[in-house]
């Protein structure tokens, strides 16, 4: 179905995310900083991308900037993953040009669902 | 994979992250206005928070949530990292855990007294209690549930830059229930004008169903505070007329789809006048807040991280488990292979066969870099090791009263895997030791003109086919007296008897000796140095002691690499080839006439500075006649440099190592033996013994000079 590029520092998180994609039928890549997931949206245009937004070499906030300022990435819907339960998280990674969030902790269904509400067949 | 195998994959990212964690609160003990320590502190909790709740270590992300509500307001400045608070930050990192790795014997009771000393420093919160993360919004039931909703959508023009599709919500409020969407165009610019990736469409909806407005809510979530959304519920008489006047429920999407394309213009007049029957008295979302272009293009906070954290999170590097067997069987393999490789390149140089030769320098290259990378995946740096040290020496000093100052060195030297597991129970009895009998008390040190907190140097260095790993502590030395004192009471030796220092030092190997007056909970219990030593003896190592009365102690453990394969200098003398490990050479020269004729001296001068330098020669007692130029090949440990002279130099060789046997052990000027490519063996030259052999030589010389 869709191809969907999951950027986080955390290999359980990224684990969790693909344990959940694949069995729906997805395809999952993964990139382990902000940096590593710009070149592989880059290189692989993924249909969504969902990201962490703590990272060390290039943050969230950063990579949504960056994958914003793509031409070949226009529309691209951007995920990102968050434990705030405060807006000001949320505020800035719309701001950034975040598509949609999803609040850790989640289950499986619900990952599902905001990926399902994204990306179209 | 299942979900135990994710769970495990937590467990280690989390132990990692931990240990992350540890080191930076040591660093920021030492910088606590360090930023990016704070940053990397903050994310390593932030992960094992999320993670944490992921995997269902719910008790785990709890407390790490309240850790790190404590923490951001050291992030945001309002509060500086103390000892105190760092202390307790790590009592924290250590419960934390315990709640992963032993859940069930974990008391919660000491996290709630950790959590109690840890707002001690960050002023009370009013309610610590958020909403939990995983609580939906919870919508109040409405007692009479409207028949339907009318809608009146408005998105901002960039929404569809930012990766939200209109269309996409509008099928998802279709799911809901039969559904009308109006499209309004009167917002559309001229053609000239329009920007493709803008959306400048407003829709109004009509949908029939039964579902609350959370339901709705839900839809547009992501995209409810870029777009203007009013709600209206629709009574039953607002239904009826409706349902009668369009006759039908239409296929909604084909009739959005259509509206879209064709604009249809009489559609929108019908039902654009239903909404104005209804009172707008839902509510409207607030004013979106807009991304000024300015804000969208400021560029990434352009706040390059590097040295500290970045070396922290490399020392962190995520891990695969090989069983060691593995590794050790392809490291033969390798090692077979360079010598065979070798053999082919000699075969080849003799060859006239051009393709031969271009085989054979392929495979050269390939052997290579093959060795470096099975050498790469046994190897750890050091660092790893060094890391747990601080910690221990940061309680030791505040248990023991004794500020200590713990400067490590060469982290990035390597060695095998297996090797640093082993050398972790002797470092720690060695840096115990320091500490406990070492460095002397705060009193003691200052009249003695000391300064009043002691320094452990942990020292990592490559010296050729060995690691040289030493602790030196700058406290009082041995007390070489008591050492003896004891060793007579023990009967170990006889009273009065003649006995070198160094022997005597080599009491404090002999298992249940201790001097140590009392018996602290740390040392003295006459059990450790003869386990160090069985320890690194079994490693195939040797342990040193040196010590000067009132400047301190350094016990160095000698480690080889074992199945190593180094690249390595290859030189003649006479007819012998040697091999000198290529990382300890620093230069080659050639040995000048002038230098030749101090026969006495051996001294060269190296662009200004006296080298001492040692004929190789004479050291190997050859007896060819010299070639005319000699080479001098400059070798360094990283502390003194010396020359050693040559006959000719051959050229890099990869060197596979092989140990010399039993009968050699006394033989201390070379570390190893590997045979060349013609099959012949070559010695291996111990850099350190060089280089000891050469100072001592040129201090005697000096000493007799003087």
């Amino acid at each position: 179905m869709a191809t969907i590029l999951t950027v986080d520092d955390s290999p359980s998180m990224r684990q969790m995310i693909r344990m959940t994609l694949e069995p729906a039928g997805h395809s999952v890549i993964e990139a382990g900083d902000g940096a590593q997931g710009l070149a592989k949206a880059q290189a692989s245009r993924p249909d969504m991308v969902i990201t962490d937004l703590n990272m060390p070499v290039m943050n969230g906030l950063d990579l949504i900037r960056a994958l914003r300022k793509q031409p070949t990435l226009t529309g691209l819907p951007i995920v990102f993953l968050t434990t705030e339960s405060s807006d000001g998280a949320k505020q800035e990674a719309k701001s950034a040009g975040a598509t949609g969030w999803i609040t850790k902790p989640f289950v499986p269904a619900q990952l599902l669902a905001v990926v399902g509400k994204l990306v179209r067949s | 994979m299942s979900f135990a195998d994710a769970t495990a994959v937590f467990r280690q990212e989390a132990s990692e992250l931990l240990e992350v964690l540890e080191g930076t609160l040591l660093d920021l003990g030492l910088r606590p206005h360090d930023k990016d320590l704070v940053d990397t502190a903050f994310r390593a909790l932030h992960t094992i928070k999320g993670s944490g709740a992921m995997f269902g270590f719910d008790k785990v992300a709890a407390f790490t949530h309240e850790f790190e509500t404590a923490f951001d307001r050291v992030r945001k400045g309002e509060i500086v990292p103390t000892q105190e608070l760092i202390a307790v930050a790590l009592a924290a990192k250590d419960y934390i855990r315990a709640l992963i790795e032993t859940p069930d014997e974990t008391d919660t009771i000491i996290g709630d007294a950790i959590l109690g000393d840890l707002t001690q420093f960050v002023a009370p919160r009013a309610a610590t209690a958020e909403p939990t993360a995983t609580a939906t919004v919870a919508a109040p039931m409405q007692a009479n549930r409207p028949a339907g909703w009318k809608l009146y959508l408005e998105f901002e023009q960039h929404v569809l830059r930012n990766g939200s599709n209109p269309l996409d919500l509008l099928e998802d409020l279709c799911k809901l229930g039969p559904c009308f969407a109006v499209p309004l165009t009167d917002a559309i610019p001229l053609l000239d004008e329009i920007e493709p990736e803008d959306c400048y469409l407003k829709w109004d909806v009509t949908l029939h169903c039964d579902c609350d407005r959370s339901a709705i809510d839900d839809v547009f979530m992501f995209v409810c505070d870029e777009m203007k959304l009013r709600m209206t519920p629709l009574t039953q008489t607002d239904v009826a007329p409706q349902v009668v006047s369009l006759g039908q429920d239409m296929v909604v999407q084909n009739a959005l789809i259509q509206d879209v394309d064709v604009q249809d213009e009489p559609a929108v007049t019908v039902v654009v006048e239903a909404p104005a029957i209804v009172p707008e008295q839902g509510p409207v979302a607030p004013s979106p807040v807009a991304a000024t272009p300015a804000e969208l293009a400021t560029p990434a906070a352009a706040k390059v991280r590097r040295e500290e954290p970045k070396r922290s999170d490399e020392r962190a590097v995520a891990t695969v488990r090989v069983q060691a067997e593995r590794l050790d069987e392809l490291m033969d393999r390798v090692g077979e292979l360079v010598i065979a490789q070798a053999r082919l390149s000699q075969l080849a140089a003799t060859s006239a066969d051009l393709s031969i030769k271009m085989i054979a320098e392929e495979i050269e290259r390939l052997a290579g870099s093959l060795r470096d990378t099975t050498m790469g995946a046994r190897m750890v740096p050091i660092g790893s090791l060094f890391g747990r040290f601080r910690r221990l020496v940061h309680d030791l000093s505040r248990d023991l009263g004794k500020p200590v100052e713990f400067v490590t060195s060469g982290e990035d030297t390597e060695l095998d895997k297996t090797m640093i597991e082993c050398l972790a129970d002797p470092l720690v009895h060695l840096i115990r030791n320091a500490i406990d009998h070492g460095i002397e008390d705060t009193a003691a040190r200052t009249a003695a003109g000391k300064t009043e907190s002691g320094r452990i140097e942990l020292q990592a260095v490559h010296s050729g086919a060995q690691v040289l790993v030493t602790v030196r502590d700058n406290g009082g030395g041995l007390n070489t007296a008591r050492i003896r004192a004891k060793a007579e009471e023990q009967g170990l030796i006889a009273p009065g008897a003649t006995l070198s220092d160094s022997d005597i030092h080599q009491f404090l190997f002999h298992p249940g000796f201790s001097t140590a007056q009392t018996i602290s909970a740390l040392s003295g219990r006459g059990v450790g140095m003869d386990v160090v030593k069985r320890t690194i003896e079994n490693m195939r190592g040797s342990i040193d002691l040196s010590t000067r009365p009132g400047q301190g102690t350094t016990v160095t453990l000698r480690l080889p690499l074992t199945l190593a394969i180094i690249e390595g200098l290859l030189i003649r003398v006479g007819e012998g080839r040697y091999i000198i490990p290529l990382s300890a050479v620093e230069e080659c020269v050639e040995l000048t006439p002038e230098d030749q004729r101090s026969r006495g001296r051996s001294f060269l001068n190296v662009r200004g500075s006296l080298v001492p330098f040692l004929r190789l020669r004479e050291l190997l007692h050859v007896n060819a006649a010299a070639d005319p130029h000699q080479k001098t090949i400059i070798i360094s440990t990283g502390e003194c440099r010396v020359g050693l002279v040559a006959d000719q130099i051959i050229g890099s060789h990869q060197t596979v190592i092989k140990s010399l046997s039993k009968l050699h052990s006394d033989v201390t000027i070379f570390s190893g033996a590997t045979i060349l490519g013609d099959g012949t063996a070559a010695l291996i030259l111990d850099v350190a013994q060089l280089v000891a052999l050469a100072q001592a030589k040129a201090e005697k010389q000096m000493n007799e000079a003087a």
